[in-house]
């Protein structure tokens, strides 16, 4: 599934401009805890956090991930979407919970590592 | 002998450009060709011993060496020093405030990330002057 598709499921809007969303999403995670995220993260990783500062995009990019998605319709500043935009990670933003996030991507087939 | 020997200073307390440093070195090793595998585990350290020289110290500096078979990367600072090196190594001790711990950081995993993703890991400190930690990935 790619970002755009993983976008349409979770009626996420992309707040990064010129990213690729037709990246493949590979597998899901969800934490706010940075170094967990660190010790777990994989390459085209869709990571859900409620983090939404400078690092996030530090440890997204440094996995290689495909996108990060900020459930509750928190809100995300400019510095930190251009920095994504930068880096080339995709950042999503839903009205859903993280956990109905998961719920939906899991029942799409996105699977966990 | 030495192909590459590279400095990158971190500030303390400063989540702009954290991890600013971590992905330079990246983005070098790749260049460089250096196997996925010891660039993903070498990533991995140098952001948590990044992200310790920005909360735990009072700034310091990372220091890339590689070389035909090996890359080390040495984390040096000024600071508070580690009283009890045991204790600090062990998974969820951690000393980082409040703020810090509320934008995800100071999950007391570090140090042991540090520790599993490196080939051999040293580490050394002395309160009230700073800390010093060697990790070296072989190729
Ligand atoms: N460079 C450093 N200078 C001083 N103290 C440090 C340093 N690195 C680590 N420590 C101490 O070791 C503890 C554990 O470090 P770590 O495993 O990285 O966890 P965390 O950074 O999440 O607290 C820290 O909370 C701190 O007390
Ligand atoms: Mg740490």
């Amino acid at each position: 599934m790619t970002v755009n598709e993983a976008a349409k499921i979770i009626g996420a809007s992309i707040l990064t401009e010129g990213t690729d969303t037709s990246r493949e999403v590979r597998e899901g995670y969800t934490c706010d805890l940075l170094s967990w995220v660190m010790a777990h993260g994989r390459e085209g990783m869709a990571w859900i956090t409620v983090q939404t500062h400078m690092n996030v995009i530090a440890v997204a990019s440094l996995h290689d991930m495909a996108c990060v998605i900020i459930p509750e319709g928190i809100s995300v500043e400019a510095d930190v979407l251009g920095k994504a935009a930068e880096e080339g990670i995709s950042v999503l933003s839903s009205r859903l919970t993280a956990f109905e996030i998961c719920g939906r991507l899991t029942q799409a087939g996105i699977g966990a590592c | 002998m030495s192909i590459l020997k590279e400095e990158f200073p971190v500030e303390a307390m400063d989540f702009v450009t954290a991890g600013e440093a971590s992905a330079q070195i990246k983005r070098l090793l790749k260049k460089l060709g250096v196997d996925a595998g010891v660039i993903r585990r070498l990533s991995i350290a140098c952001y948590e011993a990044e992200i310790n020289l920005v909360i735990h110290s009072d700034g310091g500096k990372l220091v890339l060496e590689v070389d035909s078979n090996e890359v080390t990367l040495i984390s040096e600072d000024v600071g508070p020093g580690i009283p009890d090196i045991d204790l600090a190594m062990t998974e969820g001790y951690s000393t980082a405030s409040e703020d810090v711990r509320m934008m995800g950081f100071g999950a007391g995993m570090g140090l042991a990330n540090m520790a599993r993703n490196a080939d051999r890991f040293d580490i050394s400190s002395k309160v009230g002057e700073g800390t010093t930690i060697k990790m070296y990935f072989s190729l």
